[in-house]
Protein backbone atom coordinates (compact mmCIF):
# COMPACT_ATOMS: atom_id res chain seq x y z
CA UNK A 1 0.00 0.00 0.00
CA UNK A 2 2.63 2.53 1.02
CA UNK A 3 4.78 1.42 -1.92
CA UNK A 4 2.24 2.45 -4.49
CA UNK A 5 1.67 5.70 -2.69
CA UNK A 6 5.31 6.73 -2.99
CA UNK A 7 5.39 5.71 -6.62
CA UNK A 8 2.52 8.08 -7.37
CA UNK A 9 4.35 10.89 -5.61
CA UNK A 10 7.45 10.40 -7.70
CA UNK A 11 5.49 10.44 -10.89
CA UNK A 12 3.53 13.54 -10.07
CA UNK A 13 6.68 15.35 -9.02
CA UNK A 14 8.05 15.32 -12.56
CA UNK A 15 5.62 17.57 -14.41
CA UNK A 16 5.65 20.07 -11.56
CA UNK A 17 9.40 20.49 -11.96
CA UNK A 18 9.22 21.03 -15.71
CA UNK A 19 9.33 24.61 -16.95
CA UNK A 20 6.14 26.09 -18.20
CA UNK A 21 5.92 25.78 -21.95
CA UNK A 22 5.31 29.02 -23.86
CA UNK A 23 1.74 29.46 -24.98
CA UNK A 24 1.40 29.57 -28.73
CA UNK A 25 -1.76 31.24 -29.96
CA UNK A 26 -3.37 29.16 -32.68
CA UNK A 27 -5.96 30.73 -34.92
CA UNK A 28 -8.46 28.04 -35.86
CA UNK A 29 -8.45 27.54 -39.59
CA UNK A 30 -11.85 28.59 -40.86
CA UNK A 31 -12.98 26.89 -44.07
CA UNK A 32 -13.34 29.44 -46.87
CA UNK A 33 -16.81 30.77 -47.70
CA UNK A 34 -17.01 29.14 -51.10
CA UNK A 35 -16.31 25.76 -49.56
CA UNK A 36 -19.21 26.18 -47.13
CA UNK A 37 -21.52 27.18 -49.97
CA UNK A 38 -20.41 24.22 -52.04
CA UNK A 39 -21.19 21.87 -49.16
CA UNK A 40 -24.61 23.44 -48.70
CA UNK A 41 -25.35 23.08 -52.40
CA UNK A 42 -24.28 19.43 -52.27
CA UNK A 43 -26.55 18.72 -49.31
CA UNK A 44 -29.50 20.39 -51.02
CA UNK A 45 -28.83 18.51 -54.24
CA UNK A 46 -28.83 15.18 -52.39
CA UNK A 47 -32.34 15.92 -51.12
CA UNK A 48 -33.80 17.59 -54.19
CA UNK A 49 -32.45 15.62 -57.12
CA UNK A 50 -33.87 12.13 -56.37
CA UNK A 51 -37.53 13.28 -56.09
CA UNK A 52 -37.09 15.44 -59.20
CA UNK A 53 -35.80 12.46 -61.15
CA UNK A 54 -38.72 10.30 -60.00
CA UNK A 55 -41.25 13.02 -60.88
CA UNK A 56 -39.70 13.48 -64.31
CA UNK A 57 -39.83 9.72 -64.98
CA UNK A 58 -43.45 9.42 -63.84
CA UNK A 59 -44.47 12.39 -65.97
CA UNK A 60 -42.77 10.80 -68.94
CA UNK A 61 -44.60 7.50 -68.43
CA UNK A 62 -47.89 9.38 -68.01
CA UNK A 63 -47.23 11.34 -71.21
CA UNK A 64 -46.47 8.16 -73.16
CA UNK A 65 -49.47 6.26 -71.84
CA UNK A 66 -52.02 9.04 -72.36
CA UNK A 67 -50.76 10.49 -75.63
CA UNK A 68 -52.50 7.95 -77.81
CA UNK A 69 -55.63 9.13 -79.53
CA UNK A 70 -58.78 8.03 -77.68
CA UNK A 71 -57.13 7.99 -74.27
CA UNK A 72 -59.60 8.71 -71.44
CA UNK A 73 -57.21 10.90 -69.45
CA UNK A 74 -55.19 13.85 -70.77
CA UNK A 75 -51.37 13.66 -70.87
CA UNK A 76 -49.42 16.23 -68.83
CA UNK A 77 -48.76 18.39 -71.88
CA UNK A 78 -52.52 18.73 -72.51
CA UNK A 79 -53.18 19.40 -68.82
CA UNK A 80 -50.76 22.29 -69.01
CA UNK A 81 -52.14 23.86 -72.16
CA UNK A 82 -55.75 23.40 -70.93
CA UNK A 83 -55.16 24.95 -67.53
CA UNK A 84 -52.61 27.59 -68.44
CA UNK A 85 -55.06 30.39 -67.67
CA UNK A 86 -55.94 28.94 -64.27
CA UNK A 87 -52.30 28.50 -63.38
CA UNK A 88 -51.20 31.94 -64.51
CA UNK A 89 -54.09 33.89 -63.02
CA UNK A 90 -55.33 32.33 -59.78
CA UNK A 91 -56.87 35.63 -58.59
CA UNK A 92 -59.62 36.34 -61.17
CA UNK A 93 -63.17 36.75 -59.93
CA UNK A 94 -66.06 36.74 -62.41
CA UNK A 95 -68.72 36.50 -59.70
CA UNK A 96 -70.61 33.42 -58.48
CA UNK A 97 -68.42 30.34 -58.41
CA UNK A 98 -66.42 31.43 -61.47
CA UNK A 99 -63.32 32.39 -59.50
CA UNK A 100 -59.58 31.73 -59.60
CA UNK A 101 -58.13 28.74 -57.75
CA UNK A 102 -56.75 31.00 -55.04
CA UNK A 103 -60.29 31.94 -53.96
CA UNK A 104 -61.44 28.32 -54.00
CA UNK A 105 -58.51 27.22 -51.89
CA UNK A 106 -58.84 30.09 -49.46
CA UNK A 107 -62.58 29.35 -48.99
CA UNK A 108 -61.73 25.73 -48.18
CA UNK A 109 -58.92 26.77 -45.86
CA UNK A 110 -61.22 29.14 -43.99
CA UNK A 111 -63.68 26.32 -43.33
CA UNK A 112 -60.85 24.09 -42.16
CA UNK A 113 -59.45 26.86 -39.95
CA UNK A 114 -62.82 27.30 -38.27
CA UNK A 115 -63.68 23.65 -37.79
CA UNK A 116 -60.15 22.64 -36.83
CA UNK A 117 -59.72 25.43 -34.26
CA UNK A 118 -62.99 24.38 -32.61
CA UNK A 119 -61.96 20.73 -32.56
CA UNK A 120 -58.49 21.59 -31.18
CA UNK A 121 -60.00 23.50 -28.26
CA UNK A 122 -62.76 20.99 -27.54
CA UNK A 123 -60.49 18.02 -28.21
CA UNK A 124 -57.75 19.11 -25.81
CA UNK A 125 -60.38 19.97 -23.19
CA UNK A 126 -62.12 16.61 -23.45
CA UNK A 127 -58.77 14.80 -23.66
CA UNK A 128 -57.63 16.39 -20.40
CA UNK A 129 -60.91 15.39 -18.75
CA UNK A 130 -60.69 11.79 -19.96
CA UNK A 131 -56.99 11.56 -19.14
CA UNK A 132 -57.36 12.97 -15.67
CA UNK A 133 -60.57 11.37 -14.41
CA UNK A 134 -61.03 7.62 -14.34
CA UNK A 135 -64.81 8.00 -14.26
CA UNK A 136 -64.87 10.34 -17.26
CA UNK A 137 -62.75 7.81 -19.11
CA UNK A 138 -65.02 4.90 -18.22
CA UNK A 139 -68.07 6.90 -19.26
CA UNK A 140 -66.79 8.56 -22.42
CA UNK A 141 -64.12 6.34 -23.89
CA UNK A 142 -66.45 3.62 -25.29
CA UNK A 143 -68.53 6.36 -26.90
CA UNK A 144 -65.45 7.92 -28.49
CA UNK A 145 -64.22 4.57 -29.76
CA UNK A 146 -67.51 3.99 -31.60
CA UNK A 147 -68.04 7.54 -32.88
CA UNK A 148 -64.54 7.90 -34.27
CA UNK A 149 -65.08 5.06 -36.75
CA UNK A 150 -67.97 6.90 -38.49
CA UNK A 151 -66.74 8.19 -41.87
CA UNK A 152 -66.75 12.00 -42.17
CA UNK A 153 -69.31 12.17 -44.96
CA UNK A 154 -71.81 10.09 -43.01
CA UNK A 155 -72.17 13.06 -40.66
CA UNK A 156 -73.02 15.46 -43.49
CA UNK A 157 -76.73 14.66 -44.03
CA UNK A 158 -77.34 14.81 -40.29
CA UNK A 159 -75.59 18.16 -39.94
CA UNK A 160 -77.41 19.54 -42.99
CA UNK A 161 -80.64 18.55 -41.31
CA UNK A 162 -79.58 20.22 -38.10
CA UNK A 163 -78.05 23.46 -39.47
CA UNK A 164 -80.13 23.78 -42.70
CA UNK A 165 -77.15 25.47 -44.36
CA UNK A 166 -74.02 24.28 -46.19
CA UNK A 167 -71.42 26.46 -44.48
CA UNK A 168 -71.95 25.42 -40.83
CA UNK A 169 -72.48 21.82 -41.93
CA UNK A 170 -69.10 21.70 -43.64
CA UNK A 171 -67.46 23.22 -40.56
CA UNK A 172 -69.20 20.66 -38.37
CA UNK A 173 -67.94 17.81 -40.54
CA UNK A 174 -64.37 19.14 -40.17
CA UNK A 175 -64.87 19.42 -36.43
CA UNK A 176 -66.28 15.95 -35.92
CA UNK A 177 -63.66 14.35 -38.16
CA UNK A 178 -60.58 15.86 -36.59
CA UNK A 179 -61.60 15.84 -32.92
CA UNK A 180 -61.11 12.10 -32.17
CA UNK A 181 -57.35 11.78 -32.61
CA UNK A 182 -56.91 15.01 -30.64
CA UNK A 183 -59.01 13.71 -27.73
CA UNK A 184 -57.41 10.29 -27.68
CA UNK A 185 -53.81 11.47 -27.95
CA UNK A 186 -54.30 14.20 -25.35
CA UNK A 187 -55.82 11.68 -22.95
CA UNK A 188 -52.89 9.29 -23.42
CA UNK A 189 -50.45 12.17 -22.87
CA UNK A 190 -52.16 13.21 -19.65
CA UNK A 191 -52.28 9.63 -18.38
CA UNK A 192 -48.56 9.24 -19.08
CA UNK A 193 -47.44 12.23 -17.02
CA UNK A 194 -44.76 10.72 -14.74
CA UNK A 195 -45.70 10.40 -11.08
CA UNK A 196 -42.51 12.38 -10.30
CA UNK A 197 -43.94 15.51 -11.89
CA UNK A 198 -47.16 15.07 -9.93
CA UNK A 199 -45.12 14.67 -6.72
CA UNK A 200 -43.18 17.85 -7.48
CA UNK A 201 -46.44 19.72 -8.03
CA UNK A 202 -47.80 18.32 -4.75
CA UNK A 203 -44.74 19.35 -2.72
CA UNK A 204 -44.76 22.84 -4.24
CA UNK A 205 -48.54 22.93 -3.67
CA UNK A 206 -49.59 24.07 -7.12
CA UNK A 207 -53.34 24.65 -7.35
CA UNK A 208 -55.29 22.77 -10.05
CA UNK A 209 -55.13 25.69 -12.49
CA UNK A 210 -51.36 26.09 -12.08
CA UNK A 211 -50.95 22.33 -12.35
CA UNK A 212 -52.86 22.39 -15.64
CA UNK A 213 -50.82 25.23 -17.14
CA UNK A 214 -47.37 24.48 -15.72
CA UNK A 215 -47.23 20.68 -15.60
CA UNK A 216 -50.04 19.03 -17.53
CA UNK A 217 -49.97 20.91 -20.83
CA UNK A 218 -46.16 21.01 -21.24
CA UNK A 219 -45.78 17.38 -20.18
CA UNK A 220 -48.47 16.16 -22.58
CA UNK A 221 -47.50 18.53 -25.40
CA UNK A 222 -45.71 15.93 -27.57
CA UNK A 223 -48.80 13.69 -27.48
CA UNK A 224 -51.17 16.59 -28.05
CA UNK A 225 -49.24 17.64 -31.14
CA UNK A 226 -49.34 14.12 -32.54
CA UNK A 227 -53.13 14.31 -32.24
CA UNK A 228 -53.25 17.78 -33.76
CA UNK A 229 -51.16 16.64 -36.71
CA UNK A 230 -53.37 13.64 -37.45
CA UNK A 231 -56.37 15.95 -37.01
CA UNK A 232 -55.27 18.52 -39.57
CA UNK A 233 -54.69 15.76 -42.14
CA UNK A 234 -58.17 14.35 -41.57
CA UNK A 235 -59.75 17.82 -41.79
CA UNK A 236 -58.22 18.41 -45.19
CA UNK A 237 -59.37 14.98 -46.36
CA UNK A 238 -62.90 15.67 -45.17
CA UNK A 239 -63.31 19.22 -46.51
CA UNK A 240 -62.74 18.26 -50.14
CA UNK A 241 -65.35 15.51 -49.92
CA UNK A 242 -67.83 17.65 -47.99
CA UNK A 243 -67.54 20.55 -50.44
CA UNK A 244 -68.34 18.29 -53.37
CA UNK A 245 -71.73 17.77 -51.79
CA UNK A 246 -72.56 21.19 -50.35
CA UNK A 247 -71.46 23.23 -53.40
CA UNK A 248 -70.47 26.90 -53.41
CA UNK A 249 -66.94 28.26 -53.55
CA UNK A 250 -64.30 25.75 -52.45
CA UNK A 251 -61.72 23.46 -53.97
CA UNK A 252 -63.95 20.40 -53.46
CA UNK A 253 -66.80 21.86 -55.46
CA UNK A 254 -64.35 23.14 -58.07
CA UNK A 255 -63.33 19.53 -58.71
CA UNK A 256 -66.95 18.36 -58.87
CA UNK A 257 -67.85 21.23 -61.20
CA UNK A 258 -64.92 20.41 -63.48
CA UNK A 259 -66.09 16.79 -63.66
CA UNK A 260 -69.62 17.86 -64.56
CA UNK A 261 -68.28 20.00 -67.38
CA UNK A 262 -65.77 17.30 -68.41
CA UNK A 263 -62.72 19.52 -67.78
CA UNK A 264 -60.49 16.63 -66.79
CA UNK A 265 -57.32 18.76 -66.96
CA UNK A 266 -58.74 21.12 -64.35
CA UNK A 267 -59.33 18.19 -62.03
CA UNK A 268 -55.70 17.16 -62.37
CA UNK A 269 -54.54 20.68 -61.57
CA UNK A 270 -56.89 20.92 -58.56
CA UNK A 271 -55.64 17.58 -57.19
CA UNK A 272 -52.10 18.89 -57.48
CA UNK A 273 -53.03 21.95 -55.41
CA UNK A 274 -54.96 19.90 -52.84
CA UNK A 275 -51.89 17.73 -52.32
CA UNK A 276 -49.54 20.67 -51.91
CA UNK A 277 -51.82 22.47 -49.44
CA UNK A 278 -52.33 19.30 -47.39
CA UNK A 279 -48.57 18.80 -47.23
CA UNK A 280 -48.00 22.41 -46.14
CA UNK A 281 -50.68 22.16 -43.42
CA UNK A 282 -49.10 19.00 -42.04
CA UNK A 283 -45.65 20.60 -41.99
CA UNK A 284 -47.04 23.71 -40.34
CA UNK A 285 -48.46 21.79 -37.38
CA UNK A 286 -45.35 19.61 -37.16
CA UNK A 287 -43.13 22.71 -37.12
CA UNK A 288 -45.28 24.38 -34.48
CA UNK A 289 -45.10 21.22 -32.38
CA UNK A 290 -41.33 21.14 -32.68
CA UNK A 291 -41.06 24.71 -31.39
CA UNK A 292 -43.51 24.22 -28.52
CA UNK A 293 -42.16 20.88 -27.31
CA UNK A 294 -38.51 21.89 -27.54
CA UNK A 295 -37.67 20.84 -23.98
CA UNK A 296 -40.11 17.99 -23.50
CA UNK A 297 -39.42 15.84 -26.51
CA UNK A 298 -35.91 14.99 -25.35
CA UNK A 299 -35.12 13.51 -21.97
CA UNK B 1 -34.66 16.13 23.91
CA UNK B 2 -37.08 18.26 21.95
CA UNK B 3 -39.02 16.45 19.26
CA UNK B 4 -38.99 18.55 16.12
CA UNK B 5 -40.21 15.87 13.76
CA UNK B 6 -42.04 12.98 15.34
CA UNK B 7 -43.18 9.76 13.70
CA UNK B 8 -45.86 8.38 15.96
CA UNK B 9 -46.80 4.69 15.70
CA UNK B 10 -46.93 4.60 11.93
CA UNK B 11 -48.39 1.51 10.30
CA UNK B 12 -48.85 1.17 6.58
CA UNK B 13 -50.95 -1.51 4.96
CA UNK B 14 -51.40 -1.75 1.21
CA UNK B 15 -54.67 -3.29 0.11
CA UNK B 16 -55.22 -4.67 -3.33
CA UNK B 17 -58.58 -6.39 -3.62
CA UNK B 18 -58.76 -8.95 -0.86
CA UNK B 19 -54.98 -9.17 -0.41
CA UNK B 20 -53.37 -6.94 2.18
CA UNK B 21 -49.66 -6.40 2.71
CA UNK B 22 -48.37 -4.81 5.86
CA UNK B 23 -45.37 -2.79 4.79
CA UNK B 24 -44.49 -0.79 7.89
CA UNK B 25 -45.25 -1.70 11.46
CA UNK B 26 -45.16 0.56 14.47
CA UNK B 27 -42.57 3.09 13.35
CA UNK B 28 -41.62 5.49 16.15
CA UNK B 29 -38.91 8.08 15.71
CA UNK B 30 -38.18 11.56 16.99
CA UNK B 31 -35.78 13.88 15.25
CA UNK B 32 -34.29 17.02 16.75
CA UNK B 33 -33.90 20.32 15.00
CA UNK B 34 -30.69 20.44 12.96
CA UNK B 35 -30.15 16.70 13.13
CA UNK B 36 -29.04 14.63 10.14
CA UNK B 37 -30.74 11.24 10.27
CA UNK B 38 -30.36 8.42 7.74
CA UNK B 39 -32.73 5.54 7.24
CA UNK B 40 -30.99 2.46 5.88
CA UNK B 41 -32.36 -0.92 4.91
CA UNK B 42 -32.48 -3.47 2.13
CA UNK B 43 -34.46 -2.68 -0.96
CA UNK B 44 -38.15 -3.37 -0.56
CA UNK B 45 -38.14 -2.78 3.19
CA UNK B 46 -40.47 0.18 2.85
CA UNK B 47 -38.02 3.00 3.51
CA UNK B 48 -39.20 4.93 0.48
CA UNK B 49 -42.80 4.40 1.58
CA UNK B 50 -41.85 5.86 4.95
CA UNK B 51 -40.35 8.92 3.28
CA UNK B 52 -43.47 9.34 1.16
CA UNK B 53 -45.58 9.21 4.32
CA UNK B 54 -43.46 11.92 5.95
CA UNK B 55 -43.64 14.00 2.75
CA UNK B 56 -47.41 13.54 2.75
CA UNK B 57 -47.44 11.94 -0.70
CA UNK B 58 -48.83 8.71 0.78
CA UNK B 59 -51.11 8.45 3.78
CA UNK B 60 -50.26 6.30 6.81
CA UNK B 61 -52.82 3.62 7.64
CA UNK B 62 -52.60 4.38 11.35
CA UNK B 63 -50.40 6.72 13.31
CA UNK B 64 -49.17 10.06 12.08
CA UNK B 65 -46.39 12.55 11.53
CA UNK B 66 -45.95 15.54 13.82
CA UNK B 67 -43.85 18.51 12.78
CA UNK B 68 -43.36 21.04 15.59
CA UNK B 69 -46.22 19.31 17.42
CA UNK B 70 -48.65 19.74 14.53
CA UNK B 71 -49.92 16.85 12.51
CA UNK B 72 -48.99 16.97 8.84
CA UNK B 73 -50.75 14.66 6.40
CA UNK B 74 -50.59 16.39 3.03
CA UNK B 75 -47.56 17.40 0.98
CA UNK B 76 -46.11 20.85 1.47
CA UNK B 77 -42.99 22.94 1.03
CA UNK B 78 -42.15 22.66 4.74
CA UNK B 79 -41.03 19.09 3.94
CA UNK B 80 -39.32 19.56 0.58
CA UNK B 81 -38.15 16.40 -1.12
CA UNK B 82 -35.03 15.79 -3.20
CA UNK B 83 -36.14 12.94 -5.43
CA UNK B 84 -33.90 10.06 -6.44
CA UNK B 85 -34.13 10.79 -10.16
CA UNK B 86 -33.93 14.58 -9.74
CA UNK B 87 -37.45 15.08 -11.20
CA UNK B 88 -36.62 18.40 -12.81
CA UNK B 89 -39.21 19.56 -15.29
CA UNK B 90 -37.49 19.16 -18.68
CA UNK B 91 -39.30 22.06 -20.36
CA UNK B 92 -38.10 24.58 -17.78
CA UNK B 93 -34.59 25.99 -17.42
CA UNK B 94 -32.55 25.40 -14.28
CA UNK B 95 -33.56 28.85 -13.03
CA UNK B 96 -37.26 28.30 -13.76
CA UNK B 97 -37.24 24.93 -12.05
CA UNK B 98 -36.05 26.48 -8.80
CA UNK B 99 -38.29 29.51 -9.28
CA UNK B 100 -41.41 27.33 -9.54
CA UNK B 101 -41.24 26.53 -5.83
CA UNK B 102 -39.96 29.94 -4.77
CA UNK B 103 -42.81 31.77 -6.51
CA UNK B 104 -45.33 29.61 -4.70
CA UNK B 105 -43.80 29.66 -1.22
CA UNK B 106 -42.83 33.34 -1.12
CA UNK B 107 -45.70 34.72 -3.23
CA UNK B 108 -46.76 37.09 -0.47
CA UNK B 109 -43.64 37.57 1.61
CA UNK B 110 -41.06 38.44 -1.05
CA UNK B 111 -41.11 40.92 -3.93
CA UNK B 112 -40.35 39.82 -7.47
CA UNK B 113 -36.77 41.11 -7.23
CA UNK B 114 -36.26 39.42 -3.87
CA UNK B 115 -37.51 36.12 -5.22
CA UNK B 116 -35.14 36.39 -8.17
CA UNK B 117 -32.24 37.09 -5.80
CA UNK B 118 -33.32 34.15 -3.61
CA UNK B 119 -33.35 31.74 -6.56
CA UNK B 120 -29.87 32.87 -7.55
CA UNK B 121 -28.68 32.64 -3.95
CA UNK B 122 -29.76 29.01 -3.78
CA UNK B 123 -28.25 28.18 -7.15
CA UNK B 124 -25.03 29.72 -5.88
CA UNK B 125 -25.17 27.51 -2.78
CA UNK B 126 -24.99 24.41 -4.97
CA UNK B 127 -22.58 26.05 -7.45
CA UNK B 128 -25.04 25.92 -10.30
CA UNK B 129 -25.57 29.64 -10.98
CA UNK B 130 -23.53 29.34 -14.17
CA UNK B 131 -26.13 27.01 -15.71
CA UNK B 132 -29.18 29.12 -14.89
CA UNK B 133 -30.44 29.23 -18.49
CA UNK B 134 -29.67 25.62 -19.38
CA UNK B 135 -32.37 22.98 -19.65
CA UNK B 136 -32.06 19.76 -17.61
CA UNK B 137 -31.22 17.75 -20.73
CA UNK B 138 -28.14 19.93 -21.26
CA UNK B 139 -26.50 19.28 -17.88
CA UNK B 140 -24.97 16.17 -16.28
CA UNK B 141 -26.64 13.86 -13.77
CA UNK B 142 -24.73 15.30 -10.82
CA UNK B 143 -25.63 18.83 -11.87
CA UNK B 144 -29.31 17.89 -12.15
CA UNK B 145 -29.23 16.57 -8.61
CA UNK B 146 -27.58 19.81 -7.43
CA UNK B 147 -30.42 21.75 -8.98
CA UNK B 148 -32.88 19.36 -7.31
CA UNK B 149 -31.22 20.16 -3.97
CA UNK B 150 -31.34 23.90 -4.72
CA UNK B 151 -35.04 23.64 -5.55
CA UNK B 152 -35.74 21.93 -2.22
CA UNK B 153 -33.51 24.29 -0.19
CA UNK B 154 -35.08 27.35 -1.81
CA UNK B 155 -38.45 26.45 -0.28
CA UNK B 156 -36.86 26.90 3.16
CA UNK B 157 -38.17 23.55 4.39
CA UNK B 158 -38.36 22.74 8.08
CA UNK B 159 -37.22 19.24 7.21
CA UNK B 160 -35.31 18.37 4.07
CA UNK B 161 -36.18 14.90 2.83
CA UNK B 162 -33.60 13.16 0.64
CA UNK B 163 -34.81 10.04 -1.18
CA UNK B 164 -31.65 8.14 -2.14
CA UNK B 165 -30.36 11.39 -3.61
CA UNK B 166 -27.04 10.00 -4.80
CA UNK B 167 -28.24 6.57 -5.92
CA UNK B 168 -28.19 7.26 -9.65
CA UNK B 169 -24.75 8.90 -9.71
CA UNK B 170 -21.29 7.50 -10.40
CA UNK B 171 -18.95 7.05 -7.42
CA UNK B 172 -16.83 10.17 -7.95
CA UNK B 173 -19.77 12.49 -8.52
CA UNK B 174 -21.51 10.93 -5.55
CA UNK B 175 -18.58 11.65 -3.22
CA UNK B 176 -18.41 15.20 -4.49
CA UNK B 177 -22.10 15.77 -3.91
CA UNK B 178 -21.99 14.15 -0.46
CA UNK B 179 -19.32 16.68 0.52
CA UNK B 180 -21.53 19.46 -0.82
CA UNK B 181 -24.53 18.30 1.19
CA UNK B 182 -22.35 17.99 4.30
CA UNK B 183 -21.08 21.56 3.80
CA UNK B 184 -24.62 22.85 3.29
CA UNK B 185 -25.82 21.11 6.44
CA UNK B 186 -22.92 22.64 8.33
CA UNK B 187 -23.66 26.11 6.97
CA UNK B 188 -27.45 26.22 7.09
CA UNK B 189 -28.17 23.84 9.98
CA UNK B 190 -31.11 22.15 8.25
CA UNK B 191 -32.89 19.18 9.69
CA UNK B 192 -32.30 16.41 7.18
CA UNK B 193 -33.79 12.96 6.80
CA UNK B 194 -32.11 10.80 4.18
CA UNK B 195 -33.05 7.43 2.73
CA UNK B 196 -30.05 5.42 1.61
CA UNK B 197 -28.79 1.89 1.05
CA UNK B 198 -25.13 2.88 1.16
CA UNK B 199 -23.46 2.13 4.48
CA UNK B 200 -20.49 4.48 4.00
CA UNK B 201 -22.75 7.29 2.96
CA UNK B 202 -24.93 6.82 6.03
CA UNK B 203 -21.98 6.82 8.45
CA UNK B 204 -20.24 9.72 6.77
CA UNK B 205 -23.23 12.07 6.73
CA UNK B 206 -25.46 11.18 9.66
CA UNK B 207 -25.77 12.00 13.31
CA UNK B 208 -27.94 8.97 13.73
CA UNK B 209 -28.58 5.94 11.54
CA UNK B 210 -31.96 4.26 11.67
CA UNK B 211 -31.72 0.63 10.54
CA UNK B 212 -34.84 -1.04 9.26
CA UNK B 213 -35.61 -4.75 9.33
CA UNK B 214 -36.71 -6.54 6.18
CA UNK B 215 -40.29 -6.31 5.05
CA UNK B 216 -43.08 -7.20 5.09
CA UNK B 217 -43.99 -5.54 8.38
CA UNK B 218 -40.67 -3.70 8.53
CA UNK B 219 -39.81 -2.14 11.86
CA UNK B 220 -37.00 0.01 13.15
CA UNK B 221 -34.45 -2.62 14.17
CA UNK B 222 -31.81 -0.43 15.72
CA UNK B 223 -30.77 3.21 15.95
CA UNK B 224 -27.07 3.97 15.94
CA UNK B 225 -25.55 7.24 17.12
CA UNK B 226 -22.53 8.34 15.07
CA UNK B 227 -20.29 10.15 17.57
CA UNK B 228 -17.98 11.71 15.00
CA UNK B 229 -17.15 15.41 15.35
CA UNK B 230 -18.12 17.78 12.56
CA UNK B 231 -16.86 18.99 10.19
CA UNK B 232 -15.97 15.53 8.98
CA UNK B 233 -13.34 14.87 6.39
CA UNK B 234 -13.68 11.88 4.13
CA UNK B 235 -9.97 11.06 4.08
CA UNK B 236 -9.45 11.37 7.85
CA UNK B 237 -12.42 9.13 8.54
CA UNK B 238 -10.99 6.26 6.51
CA UNK B 239 -8.63 5.53 9.37
CA UNK B 240 -10.81 6.69 12.27
CA UNK B 241 -11.60 3.89 14.72
CA UNK B 242 -15.02 5.31 15.56
CA UNK B 243 -15.94 5.48 11.88
CA UNK B 244 -14.89 1.89 11.31
CA UNK B 245 -16.77 0.73 14.40
CA UNK B 246 -19.98 2.46 13.27
CA UNK B 247 -19.60 1.03 9.82
CA UNK B 248 -19.06 -2.42 11.31
CA UNK B 249 -22.25 -2.14 13.38
CA UNK B 250 -24.39 -1.22 10.38
CA UNK B 251 -22.85 -3.94 8.25
CA UNK B 252 -23.48 -6.52 10.95
CA UNK B 253 -27.09 -5.46 11.21
CA UNK B 254 -27.67 -5.57 7.46
CA UNK B 255 -25.71 -8.67 6.54
CA UNK B 256 -25.87 -10.91 9.60
CA UNK B 257 -28.94 -10.27 11.65
CA UNK B 258 -31.24 -9.07 8.88
CA UNK B 259 -29.85 -10.60 5.77
CA UNK B 260 -31.74 -9.76 2.60
CA UNK B 261 -33.90 -12.70 1.67
CA UNK B 262 -35.18 -12.80 -1.88
CA UNK B 263 -38.91 -12.29 -1.69
CA UNK B 264 -40.66 -15.62 -2.10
Amino acid sequence: MSMTATKIEVETAKPAAATVAPVVALTPKRPPRTEAYARMARETAVRVIPPLVVIALLTLVWELVCRRAGSALPPPSRVFTDTKELILDPFFDHGGIDKGLFWHLSASLQRVAFGYSLSAIAGIGLGVLVGQSVWAMRGLDPLFQVLRTIPPLAWLPLSLAAFRDGQPSAIFVIFITSIWPIIINTAVGIRNIPQDYRNVAAVVQLNPLEFFAKIMIPAAAPYIFTGLRIGIGLSWLAIVAAEMLIGGVGIGFFIWDAWNSSHISEIVLALFYVGIVGFVLDRLIAGLGKIVTRGTAQN
Amino acid sequence: MTAYLKLDHIDKVFTRGAATTEVLKDINLTIEKGEYVSIIGHSGCGKSTLLNIIAGLTGATTGGVLLENREVNSPGPDRAVVFQNHSLLPWLTVYENVKLGVDKVFAKTKSRAERDAWVMHNLNLVQMAHARDKRPSEISGGMKQRVGIARALAMEPKVLLLDEPFGALDALTRAHLQDSVMALHQKLGNTILMITHDVDEAVLLSDRIVMMTNGPSARIGEVLEVPLARPRKRLDLATSATYLKCRQRVLEFLYERHRFVEAA
